[in-house]
């Protein structure tokens, strides 16, 4: 594994909403040993679509991963963003040690 | 016989929509009726049941009981390796489908398009651990390219279609249907049905990216073409022969592409990686460029990565575009289908020869002559064997094995001149893969000889289908070469483990021909024959299945041998 100190990057990923669909995402990244730091998910608009948001540390896997989410048959796109992006800030507040 | 008439009038038919009120049960009949699927294989149980029933009235579908799902799952495989199209293999619930996975996994590492149809409990039960109930949605996310489980009969209008256009589009692969057993009882009124699916064509390459593979291919001194599956599964093979001679470009196989150019074939440098020629290896370490078309870079294929093809720059053609600088990184990747590919790029590649680089590689080929032991022309030795059965028939059979020392003596010797003549367990090797589906070949295909080359402890993992072979009467012949051993695990005790020979040779060994007459197929064996090549052509000659046994010499190994984690170019042997 790396030893360099790693970027932590935010992905944003819009796929088809069933029950399914989590277990597809989240087994791509864990299947690989990929941790996730931190997920999120929603439904948006008529919810027949949700969107998944996945706080990841960044190494050298990841363009190879994001290729894999992409072949999904429920994503329908990913979007990569800084670590520092506002979805996991704002519910950094729910995770405080004390509750 | 409704049918039938519907097919003779379709206009009537769109004139005056009929509606139809049907179970989903009849309805996944009538969708694989319409999708062209004539054959399925599988197993029944209670929760596939309603859809066992509406099989039952289907005319136009001949369901093969299998002995085994796994069984059932490698003859649909059979059929899919010898057609390119999707097949269709069934189970029921819990154990039946548990029995599939294996057969899927394979599926998914050699892409192979399946759709596999498996019951489940009713939705109402579903989580509650029922009487035969396992998350076969969760197990087989993994092994397939997708998964469904359907819950609504109408949805199944919408499901079925789509899993076959997954299947067979783009990279193909395995898809799972799950079907819970009251999905298969409601009943629902239908006025239109869905379009089957079809292979969705793929979008075609940037022109500039063709130029630039063109322009290396051009420019390049020391070429090597290096074919994968992808070429056989995307149609690509004569492209690819086509490519190799107007460039005179060298030209190696994956276990996969056997056959994809003749391995006797001028070009032909057969087989590459852990057990290819020496010679082949050498050629590689010494390439300026490698044109990898449908091919993953493999570490059977490869060895260790880094000594791969040190010097090469790499183009790379593949229909998926995770595979692109997957393992290698491109300086030239192309995501295309491969046959819509090389069709482009052959304008673009100047017609040469390269005297200099074949000279080269000829003289590789006498310091590095392939290891014939010295028996190989007695049928009852490994590669004697291969031979005379290769001498037995032509170019129409198909060649399918089993996994372990005969899969790679087969692999390394057997004279494959043409793409989906070779079936073998390539990425999951997968031992007893081969008897079903050789039967699933010769169901697809009645026509052809289907020899399954496979060993005594291969034979074993699924010899309950001789009796399927039997019922079906399939034109297969098994030839059993049995060194009363799991002799490649042994080869590597032998050569890695300070021969400290543990768990791989059998203690107690069954009489093939005894068990092959019992599962009522003809059976010879050649160890007791007094003229083996007319016993031989004798068998392969006649219909029917056939079990045709020889013992082979423990002693023998797989030569030559790139050691696991060593570079291709420190062989052994
Ligand atoms: C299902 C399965 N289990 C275990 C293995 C590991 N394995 C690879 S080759 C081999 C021995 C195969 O023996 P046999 O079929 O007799 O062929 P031989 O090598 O003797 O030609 C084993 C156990 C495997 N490939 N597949």
């Amino acid at each position: 594994m790396t030893t360099q100190t790693r970027a932590s990057a935010v992905l944003e990923i819009d796929v088809n909403n069933h029950a399914g669909v989590m277990a597809h995402v989240v087994g791509l990244f864990s299947r690989r040993a990929y941790n996730l730091e931190g997920i999120a998910c929603l439904p948006v608009g008529d919810g027949r679509h949700s969107r998944i948001w996945l706080k990841v540390m960044e190494d050298e896997r990841m363009p190879q991963v994001l290729r894999q989410v992409e072949k999904l048959e429920d994503v329908q796109g990913v979007r990569l963003h800084g670590g520092d992006h506002p979805v996991f800030t704002g519910l950094a507040a729910h995770f405080r040690q004390d509750g | 016989m409704t049918n039938l008439a519907e097919l003779a009038q379709p206009h009537a038919r769109e004139a005056a929509p009929h509606t139809e009120t049907l179970s989903g049960a009849e309805i996944i009949v009538r969708l694989l009726e319409r999708q062209g699927i004539r054959t399925v294989a599988g197993i029944p149980g209670g929760p596939i049941l309603p859809f066992y029933d509406a099989l039952s009235r289907s005319t136009r579908i001949h369901h093969v009981l299998a002995r085994h799902e796994q069984g059932a799952g490698f003859m649909a495989q059979g059929m899919a390796r010898v057609t390119g199209q999707p097949a269709v293999c069934i189970a029921s619930s819990g154990p039946g489908a548990t029995n599939l996975l294996t057969a899927i996994a394979d599926a998914k590492l050699d892409s192979i398009p399946l759709v596999a149809i498996t019951g489940q409990v009713p939705q109402a039960l579903i989580g509650t651990d029922a009487f035969q109930e396992v998350d076969t949605y969760g197990l087989s996310l993994p092994i397939t390219k997708h998964n469904f489980l359907v819950s609504s009969a109408a949805e199944l209008l919408e499901v079925l279609p789509r899993a076959f256009e997954i299947a067979a589009s783009g990279r193909p692969g395995p898809v799972l249907v799950d079907v819970p057993k009251d999905v298969q009882t409601e009943r629902i009124s239908i006025t239109d049905w869905p379009a089957p699916g079809t292979r969705q064509a793929p979008s075609p390459a940037p022109q500039a990216l063709l130029q630039a593979a063109a322009d290396l291919i051009n420019g390049a001194e020391k070429p090597i073409l290096y074919l994968g599956g992808g070429v056989v599964a995307g149609g690509a093979a004569s492209l690819a022969v086509q490519l190799a001679e107007q460039a005179e470009l060298p030209t190696v196989m994956t276990l996969m592409a056997l056959g994809a150019m003749p391995v006797d074939h001028r070009l032909s440098l057969r087989m590459l990686g852990m057990h290819g020629a020496r010679s082949t290896n050498l050629a590689l370490d010494e390439c300026d460029l490698l044109i990898a078309v449908g091919a993953r870079f493999d570490d059977r294929a490869t060895g260790q990565v880094a000594q791969f093809c040190p010097g090469a720059r790499i183009v790379h053609i593949d229909i998926d575009p995770a595979e692109l600088h997957k393992i290698k990184t491109a300086h030239v990747g192309i995501t295309g289908d491969t046959a819509q590919v090389l069709q482009a790029l052959l304008p673009l590649v100047e017609a040469r020869q390269r005297p200099a680089w074949l000279a080269r590689i000829d003289q590789l080929e006498s310091e590095h002559p392939f290891p014939l032991p010295e028996d190989s022309h007695d049928p009852r030795s490994h590669f004697g064997l291969i031979r005379t059965v290769a001498a037995c028939l032509d170019d129409e059979a198909i060649i399918a094995t089993d996994v372990g020392q005969h899969q790679m003596w087969v692999a390394q010797a057997y004279p494959l001149r043409r793409p989906r003549q070779w079936l073998t367990s390539g990425g999951l090797g997968t031992m007893g893969f081969g008897l079903p589906a050789a039967i699933g070949a010769a169901l697809a295909e009645p026509r052809r000889t289907v020899v399954c080359f496979t060993g005594d402890g291969s034979i074993l993992m699924n010899i309950q289908e001789l009796v399927t072979a039997a019922q079906e009467d399939a034109n297969v012949k098994i030839i059993v070469m049995d060194n009363a051993s799991l002799g490649l695990v042994h080869q590597q005790q032998t050569l890695f483990y300070k021969e400290r020979v543990y768990a791989s040779r059998f203690q107690a060994v069954p009489d093939f021909v005894q068990v092959a007459r019992g599962c009522g197929i003809k059976a010879v064996d050649l160890d007791k024959s007094a003229n083996p090549c007319a016993d031989l052509l004798q068998a392969l000659s006649s219909h029917g299945p056939c079990l045709i046994h020889v013992s082979i010499d423990l002693a023998h190994k797989v030569w030559p041998m790139v050691p696991p984690g060593a570079a291709n170019r420190d062989m052994i042997g």
